[in-house]
């Protein structure tokens, strides 16, 4: 790739491209005419994927304000691979449900745009308009299914709690402008680092601020009240997307803006994380044991997984910064997958996400039924899963960190979580099938190909994990 | 002299507007109130030499939020509230509610009084801008919005796009298109 000015914005523009390419295409097709519109988002999302391999390490930036730095690619392959896997469970469930094609494909697009905008920006409002556009597709998303009156609420609750928290960033932004006099996260770093402002409280309150933004996103308690309502009332594939990509995309500006821009002050935002951390890892997962419903419990399971991730961003040692990005992908795999499972359960009348709906599926669909069992072991992080590396790196790296505390709270809720995850297990081979219930939906042939894919890449992580620890691991080490 | 005369009226013009816009029981009379009261604002930002802040304040303000309101105020066709409605048992007419929210008044006052009085501000550490003329001046601000924030500017046309496409999605009627 020859070395321009516009390189580091190669991959975003890929997928811009394809969303267009989608809507064009839904634009011009006749009444009737079947049209692979997400196959189109593919081949944009799969440009992304081979543009960021040709960009990796040569730290690439463009306009000042986007860097194609190492963290930065990580980052969007895991967001591309969260993209195809949502594009592929998608087709199923679009044709099922009758959802607008061109618009759910195009949306689904521009959300990965913003998400890789966010995940490679390097000015705080680059990151804030990335925040935005992933955010007002996903809201739309949420409520796609609009005969749907659960669907219509979470996106409503959504829309309204996500603006509120946009406030409190963009807030965030304007104080630390005011104080630094840019927007640019190496400038602002430089200043702070240069400047003794240890008694300006202007600057902790932008840190405050910006940090509610960061945790509403990422769904950290006492900021996770709309994570289970949101999660619960979205169509399952939506659901799965958002809870992969929005919190990949928002951990990723997060570990940056906090890691670079405010460095000088982690003394200050330490203690506030940590406290962060412990609530959310301790709330996600008891409240996440007394769930009936799969999704909503996999929803109260993605804000523990949201804790863990803040566990490796306070432990800011070499290990935790590589373990943040190595736990991200593989979260991002698992989580999809599991959604998917759910949402290839599902009918377009009958969401068939309650817990008894799983009694006894192992009898009528095997292969799903094993599929679902390693996506629940992976989020309990049993070996050989991706699971399991994820949260050991986590952990060892609290440790090496002298936060010995974290790291036992952080074993103790993974312990305390496998029970429900193992409930779901238990349900789907000892139980029989209640004879009320009506016999799982067919599964078409594009959503097997892909939940095979996610299980291998589970597989793959959990018993070869090196190759890929040293991608994360050489991607931290060119930043911070 | 005359500056703060115009200062004094456009401000006293502010307040009363304000005031009214939660005096009145007529919503569509609050939002029009709402509406002077921006105007007044745009006049205070010009005695600033904020011109492009003032017009931006009418443009976007006065303009096409007030449209967003008065939409909204017709459309849900908010009645005119009633006197009778607000008998002493509502909630909020409650002695111990009235005294919380005296209480909060007087308090946000002392501290408003305070802030403005006291001359150490927030410590300081707020970074140095130019002068009013340079960050005022719409040619200084193109060029900045077209240079520094090339990016930023081209990625909200993105955001705007995405922002359409939603509001067709959400819009539409059933049975209609696909």
């Amino acid at each position: 790739m020859m070395d321009t000015p516009f390189n580091a914005v190669v991959p975003m523009l890929c997928v811009v491209f394809a969303a267009l390419a989608v809507m064009m295409a839904e634009a011009f097709r006749g009444r009737d005419e079947q049209m692979a519109l997400g196959g189109l988002g593919i081949v944009g999302l799969v440009g992304a994927a081979v543009s960021s391999m040709l960009l990796w390490n040569r730290n690439a930036s463009s306009f000042g304000v986007i860097v194609a730095d190492n963290f930065g690619l990580f980052v969007t392959m895991t967001l591309v691979i969260v993209g195809v896997l949502t594009i592929m469970f998608s087709s199923v469930v679009v044709r099922r449900d009758g959802l607008p094609a061109g618009e759910y494909y195009a949306l689904v697009l521009f959300a990965v745009v913003g998400m890789i905008m966010m995940a490679t920006a390097n000015d705080l409002l680059v990151i804030f308009i990335a925040l935005e556009i992933l955010s007002l597709a996903v809201y739309v998303l949420t409520g796609i299914r609009r005969d749907d009156p659960r669907a219509t609420e979470a996106a409503f609750k959504y829309f309204l709690l996500g603006a509120f928290s946009s406030a409190f960033f963009l807030y965030g932004i304007a104080f630390t402008y005011g104080v630094s006099g840019s927007t640019r996260l190496d400038r602002i770093g430089a200043f702070l680092a240069a400047q003794s402002m240890s008694d300006s409280p202007l600057i902790l309150v932008a840190i405050g601020m910006l940090l509610v933004g960061f945790a509403f996103k990422i769904s950290a308690v006492p900021f996770h009240m709309w994570t289970p309502d949101a999660y619960e009332g979205a169509p399952a594939v939506v659901t799965g997307f958002m809870s992969t990509g929005v919190k990949a995309a928002a951990f990723a500006a997060f570990t940056r803006v906090f890691l670079s821009a405010f460095e000088p002050f982690s003394v200050d935002w330490a203690p506030m994380i940590w406290i962060l951390a412990v609530a959310t890892m301790i709330l996600g997962t008891v409240v996440g044991v007394a769930q009936t419903n799969v999704k909503r419990m996999l929803a109260y399971s993605s804000i523990a997984h949201g804790g863990y991730l803040l566990v490796g961003l306070i432990a800011a040692n070499d290990v935790g910064k590589a373990a943040i990005l190595f736990y991200l992908l593989a979260y991002a795999v698992t989580n999809v997958a599991a959604f998917g499972v759910i949402a290839l359960l599902g009918t377009r009348d009958a969401a068939n996400d309650e817990l008894r709906d799983f009694s006894g599926l192992w009898h009528g669909r095997p292969a799903l039924a094993a599929l679902m069992t390693v996506c629940l072991l992976s989020l309990g992080g049993l070996p050989p899963t991706a699971g399991f590396i994820g949260k050991w790196y986590i952990f060892s790296a609290a440790v090496s960190a002298g936060y010995y505390g974290l790291a036992i709270i952080g074993v103790l809720t993974s312990v305390v979580s496998v029970f429900f995850y193992l409930r779901v297990v238990v349900m789907m081979y000892m139980e029989e099938r209640d004879p009320g219930l009506a016999a799982p939906a067919h599964v078409g042939g594009v959503g097997m190909v892909a939940l095979v894919a996610s299980i291998v890449v589970i597989f793959y992580l959990g018993v070869l994990p090196t190759r890929v620890l040293d991608l994360a691991a050489e991607s931290i080490s060119t930043i911070f | 002299m005359p500056e703060t005369l115009i200062f004094y009226a456009l401000s006293g013009f502010a307040i009363g507007a304000s005031a009214m816009v939660i005096g009145q029981r007529n919503p569509m009379y609050s939002v029009m109130m709402l509406i002077a009261s921006f105007g007044a604002l745009a006049g205070l930002y010009v005695q600033l030499d904020a011109p492009f802040v003032a017009v931006a304040q009418i443009i976007i303000y006065a303009g096409a939020i007030m449209v967003l309101f008065l939409f909204v105020v017709m459309l849900l066709n908010a009645p005119k509230e009633d006197g009778s409605e607000w008998d002493r048992s509502h909630p909020l007419r409650q002695p111990a509610v009235v005294r919380l929210g005296g209480l909060l008044a007087s308090l946000l006052v002392v501290q408003l009084g305070w802030a403005l009085l006291s001359a150490r501000g927030l410590g300081g550490g707020v970074a140095a801008f130019g002068d009013a003329e340079t960050v005022s001046s719409v040619r200084v601000l193109g060029r900045v919005l077209f240079s520094e924030y090339v990016f930023a500017f081209e990625a909200t046309s993105i955001l705007i796009l995405v922002a359409m496409v939603g509001a067709v999605v959400l819009a539409r009627r059933e049975g209609e298109g696909s």
